[in-house]
């Protein structure tokens, strides 16, 4: 099936953005390579942390061809793909004075947030910093997704209020989300005597100790055990 | 705060680089120097690496600290004609001669841009894959060890501009490729790539390919020189991404080579030690402690039990170094994530007792504690067992000049402290965890003096900060003592350490076969 040429040519050039890096990191030449593959993830809602890291090497190298556009939009992605510790990485090799910029300061402070659980502050504080989180499609979605990830790793029953604020999502538009979530992944909805609706969440090893991966169940990979047949035989 | 922080590489008393001129002929060769140089030359040209090794390791070093305690070696156009003025004999010899410098002076910044010159030489001689020797590990482990020792020097140096001459500048402004990170990363590179050591050792798995098997040495008449040198060089990049804070990278590129298996960079302690030291240093940058402590607690066994064989090794105080390091890191590992059920019992005791006023053991209960005494202890730690970060790019060259060649070091230490931060409310927590078995929210609260929105805040922030996200992507749990939340109720889960077994009994049996067949050589003899 035919791919629409915009799609085609995305894709292109994704792939050479990649193989750049690949083959060839340490190399200023392809820093607006780089600086346009950031554009192009936050357009096209894709994500890539090796060429983000090495665009960041690269503006180490040379500080004075850094963009902070660029820079706090990188950021930005790294916080969408939390839990991972992405935008960590990225604060290990972004200058100190760079750092206490006034919009670097505050996707500081949402992280902050994030890394504690910290949701209600988060969306409050988000909610007031609009022009730095808007300007990157997925960021709700994706957050959303790192909160539910969260809580799915904490409880196998929450109140149905504990959700609505981690999510942000209150009302009819929660209630049309937990139908979603109902069809799709397995949740259940509980009524509770006077407390309002709990909702169970589908259980896995985290929030469910017996479902855990047996020590013994950890096998040495086939690979390892080739390098004995010959001595074994 | 940067107080324990030493960066002053050179040896104490060796600061001023005029003591060289004391008394040193650059042009007389002693006899026994020359007797030296004629037979390494032999030995090399005849590949006999076992001969080259002694001299290497045991004749170098001899002559040294005879001759040379405080001067350099001859020069190498005096020692030229003793080796058929072999162009490449002579890079190596000048390799070793900045090296001895860097040991026991201190160079001069004119010696240091001569040594980066000789280095591209070097390298590229072997890059263009004319070098057809054999040569020791230990040795060409040494170069590149080196190379990045004084790269790293050299990113100090020149980042301290307050008090520089206007001939230090002026020679920092025309040398200006000099060490210029983009070189050192993309030498490394080069050697990882015209070795194709990656897709030797993808073979090696498949048994189409010796390498490790030889330990890196060629036994079909070719070389190992830039195999090897490409095979160090992975740890080289690892060591540079750590050194600028990059510690994904760094991971990535040391990733074709196996660490759970013994491999050529056990060869040589000394790579050995370089390795895990900044393969775990950069997993506790990512929050994989577990992976941290796993690492870090099979290298301090082995050292304990090999160390006393390196007594006489010129590396020994490098190794003692390291291998102090390396316990802080474990202590700070063991105090962000307390399973110190995957710590030797060897090892355990060491943290506990055995470091004077170091005791790390009671560093530890004080790190958990969290007030400011335990941060002003993990600054303490992390600062005397970090690298030395660098900060890469060129200084600026118009005035007010300033120095700056803390600003890496301190950045570090402040997002690492950071995070330590964040994690401050889960020792309060897990000392809770550790003594119910099921718990209400609401009483938890109360006994923790919070209200219950913010226990619930406290508790997705333990549940998160003990999930780590390793490399592929997965999560795994850091956690001692885990729990799960149903309604109004916690459930605590003690959870079993997991001792790997299969990794210790492959190694073992690799060992033991390699005994067998040292003994079979030795009857036929």
């Amino acid at each position: 099936m035919a791919q629409k040429p915009q799609q085609q040519q995305q894709q292109n050039v994704a792939y050479t953005v990649e193989q750049l890096v690949a083959v060839n990191p340490y190399n200023p030449d392809i820093l607006p390579d780089l600086e346009n593959y950031v554009n192009e993830q936050v357009s096209s809602q894709t994500y890539s942390l090796n060429a983000n890291l090495c665009l960041l090497r690269l503006y180490q190298f040379e500080p004075e061809r850094m963009s902070t556009q660029i820079v706090a939009r990188i950021l930005v992605k790294a916080l969408m793909a939390m839990p991972a510790p992405d935008f960590s990485l990225c604060l290990f090799l972004i200058p100190e004075r760079v750092q206490m910029e006034e919009q670097f300061k505050t996707l500081i402070v949402l992280s902050h947030y994030l890394e504690t659980g910290r949701f209600r502050q988060f969306w409050d504080e988000a909610a007031k910093s609009r022009h730095i989180v808007e300007a990157v499609p997925g960021f709700e979605q994706a957050i959303q997704a790192y909160a539910i990830h969260v809580l799915s790793l904490t409880y196998q029953k929450l109140p149905r209020t504990v959700l609505a604020e981690a999510i942000n999502i209150e009302g009819l538009s929660l209630d049309k989300f937990l139908e979603q979530q109902v069809a799709n992944s397995g949740w259940i909805l509980e009524k509770s005597h006077g407390k309002g609706q709990l909702i169970v969440l589908p259980q896995n090893e985290f929030n469910n100790p017996e479902l855990k991966k047996n020590a013994a169940d950890k096998v040495v990979p086939l690979e390892h055990i080739t390098r004995i047949f010959p001595i074994l035989g | 705060m940067a107080s324990n922080y030493d960066y002053e590489d050179a040896p104490a008393g060796h600061e001023d680089p005029s003591r060289q001129d004391l008394g040193y002929d650059p042009n007389f060769v002693p006899d026994s120097v020359k007797s030296f140089l004629v037979h390494l030359y032999r030995h090399i040209r005849e590949k006999n690496v076992y001969e080259i090794h002694q001299m290497y390791e045991n004749s170098f070093q001899t002559l040294s600290d005879r001759l040379f305690k405080d001067t350099p070696w001859p020069s190498v156009e005096a020692v030229a004609p003793y080796v058929d003025n072999d162009h490449v004999f002579c890079l190596l010899y000048r390799e070793m001669w900045f090296r001895h410098l860097y040991a026991r002076l201190s160079p001069t910044p004119k010696q240091r841009i001569d040594s980066w010159d000789n280095y591209c030489s070097l390298f590229q001689v072997v890059l263009h894959g004319v070098v057809n020797m054999q040569l020791p590990n230990q040795w060409l482990w040494d170069m590149v060890d080196e190379f990045l020792y004084q790269f790293q020097s050299f990113c100090q140096y020149r980042a301290k501009m307050k008090n520089k001459t206007e001939q230090e500048i002026a020679l920092l402004r025309q040398y200006d490729q000099a060490w210029n990170v983009y070189g050192v990363l993309n030498f490394l590179q080069a050697l990882v790539e015209k070795s194709n050591i990656i897709q030797i050792l993808e073979q090696e798995k498949e048994g189409l390919e010796q390498f490790t098997a030889t330990d890196g040495y060629d036994y079909n008449g070719g070389s190992n020189v830039l195999k090897v040198l490409g095979y160090f060089s992975m740890v080289g990049l690892l060591r540079v991404h750590c050194l600028l804070g990059d510690y994904q990278t760094g991971l990535k590129c040391l990733f074709p080579i196996d660490i759970s298996q013994q491999g050529v960079f056990t060869s040589v302690i000394g790579s050995h030690i370089a390795t895990i030291y900044h393969y775990g240093f950069a997993n506790l940058m990512l929050r994989r402690y577990v992976e941290a402590i796993r690492e870090f607690n099979k290298i301090l066994l082995y050292i304990y039990k090999t160390k006393q064989y390196h007594q006489k090794s010129p590396q020994y105080e490098q190794i003692l170094k390291k291998n102090e390091q390396m316990y802080a890191l474990l202590a700070i590992c063991l105090s962000l994530c307390p399973q110190v059920k995957l710590v030797d019992e060897t090892v355990n005791s060491q943290l506990q007792e055995k470091y004077g006023e170091k005791k790390y053991g009671e560093k530890m209960s004080r790190m958990q504690r969290y007030d400011d005494e335990a941060f002003a202890i993990y600054d303490e730690l992390f600062s005397y067992a970090c690298p030395k970060f660098i900060t890469p790019s060129a200084p600026s060259f118009e005035e007010p000049f300033v120095n700056y060649n803390q600003d890496a070091y301190r950045l570090q230490l402040k997002l690492f402290l950071y995070e330590v931060k964040q994690q401050q409310l889960l020792s309060g927590v897990r000392t809770f965890l550790k003594v119910y078995s099921t718990i209400s929210l609401g009483k938890l609260a109360s006994y923790m003096e919070v209200d219950e929105p913010t226990l619930r805040t406290i508790l997705l922030t333990y549940k998160h900060k003990t999930h780590a996200v390793d490399s592929d992507g997965r999560i795994i749990s850091n956690a001692d003592v885990d729990f799960y939340i149903y309604d109004e109720m916690i459930h605590i889960v003690e959870s079993k350490p997991v001792k790997q077994y299969g990794d210790y009994f492959l190694w073992q049996i690799v060992k033991l076969e390699g005994v067998i067949n040292d003994m079979d050589r030795v009857k036929l003899e």
